[in-house]
């Protein structure tokens, strides 16, 4: 707790850097990676991440310093060599692109771990720390470090606002965006500068290995939860700088902790939970639907077998006993009984002593399901030539789920028939 | 605004050739369109249809010949032309609504860093009404069936406001009903002085839909009007199996890596 307090009071210079800095880099993650993950270029991402780091090790050796002025060009040139050579290979030869990009993620960032060792072995005095580049550590971050971070972010801020429009368009449709002159070209190696820059900056903090994730899941949770563009960036925004600040408080609060795993378990914790959770594409969402759908078949199908049992008569207000209802049609006891309920519940049935009758709304319903499972079994004879004896399964699903314009328009086509193919009469309200 | 000169043609050809990994889908196209005429291309799958009108918009490298519209460099005409691509060339689970689609169509005309205005929803909003897609506006687009994508992207074109149009298949999963909704719409764009060039799957109705025909497989068969050049010798000669020498040649400069043209 006292930690907590230490850590969001900000009296630490240090941890004003680290939460600054972090707070700069997963901004810029998200909103590179929005494009990126609706590209489908997320593994580019991963291959620029490593392919960075053999730049950041030269660019030690040169010039025996970790000034970002020098590192962050250096990184930002194997970044570049990266794709080049990526695309080459591509354009070039059999390799498809994601062998490809295998290919080059693994040579360049071997060489980079070859570079690192020697430097390493040297013994250089100012070497300390680069090793964080692999794992990431947030709190080497120094002034120099935030400085060069928040210039970078402004810049890929007013990049992504002002050039909005273009960059939704050439990640939904290319071919329309070429033909209708737009420089798609420029605005690609434009976007591409943007994910390598990101990419430099971030390494620091959150490590090699671990960027990709930094970049693509933000947006991937932002998906789970909208279907607008501008939402999603926004999402993804705050995604990203919550998981940062969180994951630098706990390394903060543990030191020996880097950052980088931190934050990436933070935003796929958020990953999952959105994977389960959201309304729309949440797996739980999804079973809760399924279960409402098996609840309405077998509350309807008891609605119906009560609308039959009245048929018999012509009395529909009779009272059955559950046995009765189970006699015409097999269900469960308990299914019955909790169906029985649930209807009552709502309306459709009262229950006198031990047996049940239908209400008027009740009645209404089970005509109406009956109705559109003998409508539906003369169209599929008619219209779709299927013998009137294999019809019958398909009606006890379709009249559940007929919406009542597809009613309609089925009556009109049909023009109100008076029996269905079993020469059973069709009830009308 | 439509161009001034009539006589100019909104296409020609001249000399085509394009190859996919070194082998030819397109051999020695040579065509002149004339303005205002609603054009079908047909010819059987693989014939180059949709590879044709790739190569006019500027969407692939060609091996040799050049291509004008109204005699000019696709380059300075760009905002006169308009392009329907396969409906099944995007992904139509991308967050953006129907009526973001159709602001597309603008985005050229506005320029780099401009926002939209009102009147370019206004606009798109009226290209919505002219494809009977008016109510759908703010829906997303992964909520369409595939005929709404495809008037989607035909109104999204339409927001352009282009004197010639290229649509590869706009009838591509389209129900009945809507197909004589779109024919009648391009109808009477043509009759503004519109060229509108269509790629088309089947010989349906073409003679009804179409007053201007490309019949292709990989080399040209015959282009000029439906009525002149739609008989059964053309058609042999466009659907009448695979000219199986032309595609063997083919084959041969892929295998053996050949240049497609000595230098």
């Amino acid at each position: 707790m006292e930690n907590l307090i230490d850590f969001f009071s900000f009296s630490d210079p240090n941890v004003r850097y680290v939460t600054l800095g972090i707070i700069f880099i997963m901004a810029c993650a998200a909103m590179v990676g929005t494009f990126t993950f609706l590209t489908k270029k997320s593994l580019l991402g991963d291959a620029i991440a490593h392919a960075v780091l053999p730049g950041i090790c030269l660019g030690f050796m040169l010039s025996g310093t970790k000034n970002p002025l020098v590192l962050i060009p250096a990184a930002f040139a194997f970044g570049w060599l990266s794709l080049i050579c990526i695309n080459f290979i591509t354009y070039r030869s059999r390799i498809k692109e994601d062998t490809a990009i295998g290919l080059v993620l693994s040579v360049f960032f071997a060489v980079g771990i070859f570079l690192l060792t020697i430097i390493q072995k040297n013994g250089n005095a100012n070497q300390s720390g680069l090793d964080h580049f692999l794992f990431g550590k947030a709190a080497a971050l120094v002034m120099e470090d935030i400085i060069a971070f928040s210039i970078v972010a402004l810049l890929l801020m007013l990049l992504t606002l002002f050039l909005f429009k273009e960059f939704t368009l050439i990640s939904f449709d290319k071919d329309f965006a070429l033909s209708s002159g737009i420089p798609v070209r420029t605005l690609e190696i434009l976007q591409t500068g943007m994910i390598v820059l990101t990419v430099v900056i971030g390494i620091q903090a959150v490590g090699v290995v671990l960027m990709a994730a930094v970049l693509i899941t933000p947006a991937a949770v932002a998906r789970y939860w909208t279907d607008n563009i501008k939402t999603m960036l926004a999402i993804a925004l705050i995604t990203g700088v919550f998981s940062g600040i969180a994951g630098a408080y706990l390394s903060y609060s543990a030191p020996n902790m880097p950052t980088g795993p931190w934050i990436v378990i933070f935003i796929s914790t958020l990953a999952l939970l959105s994977f389960f959770l959201s309304p729309k594409k949440g797996i739980i969402n999804k079973i809760l639907k399924q279960k409402r759908y098996k609840r309405q078949i077998q509350d309807e199908n008891v609605l119906k077998t009560l609308y039959q049992l009245g048929e018999k008569t012509n009395q529909f207000f009779l009272s059955q006993q559950e046995a009765n209802i189970s006699d015409k049609r097999f269900f469960a006891k308990n299914i019955l009984s909790n169906s029985l309920h649930r209807l009552m519940r709502n309306g459709f049935v009262s229950k006198q002593k031990n047996a049940w009758q239908l209400t008027d709304a009740g009645k209404l319903r089970g005509q109406r399901l009956v109705k559109i499972h003998r409508l539906w079994e003369l169209y599929l004879t008619t219209y779709a030539n299927i013998a009137p004896d294999h019809v019958h399964e398909d009606a006890d699903t379709i009249e559940h789920f007929l919406t009542p314009e597809l009613e309609a328009a089925l009556e009109q086509q049909l023009n109100f028939p008076e029996k269905d193919p079993h020469q059973t009469i069709i009830p009308y309200q | 605004m439509a161009n001034t000169n009539l006589n100019i043609p909104a296409l020609e050809i001249h000399d085509l050739t394009v190859a996919f990994d070194r082998k030819p889908v397109l051999w020695n196209i040579d065509l002149t369109l004339p303005q205002g005429k609603l054009v079908g291309i047909i010819g059987p799958n693989g014939a180059g249809k949709s590879t044709l009108i790739k190569s006019v918009m500027g969407l692939l490298p060609l091996s040799s010949g050049y291509i004008k519209l109204f005699d000019q460099d696709l380059e300075t005409v760009r905002n006169k032309v308009s392009y329907v691509p396969q409906r099944n060339s995007v992904d139509w689970d991308f967050p953006v609504s129907v009526l973001d689609v159709v602001l597309m169509g603008r985005y050229a005309g506005l320029g780099l860093f401009k926002s939209i205005r009102p009147a370019d929803k206004e606009m798109a909003m009226d290209c919505l009404r002219k494809v009977g897609m008016e109510n759908f506006a703010n829906r997303q687009i992964s909520q369409l069936s595939g005929g709404q994508q495809q008037r989607t992207f035909l109104a999204r074109s339409l927001a352009q406001q282009a004197d010639v149009y290229f649509m590869d298949e706009p009838f591509a999963g389209v129900d009945a009903a809507t197909e004589k909704t779109i024919i009648q719409l391009l109808q009477n764009m043509t009759q503004q002085g519109k060229t509108i060039i269509v790629v088309h799957h089947d010989l349906h109705a073409v003679t009804s839909y179409f007053d201007w025909l490309i019949m292709l497989n990989t080399r040209l068969v015959a282009h000029g009007a439906t009525a002149e050049i739609f008989n059964r010798e053309n058609l042999q000669h466009t659907y009448g199996g695979k000219l199986t020498l032309l595609s063997d040649v083919g084959e041969l400069f892929k295998r053996e890596e050949l240049p497609n043209r000595e230098k």
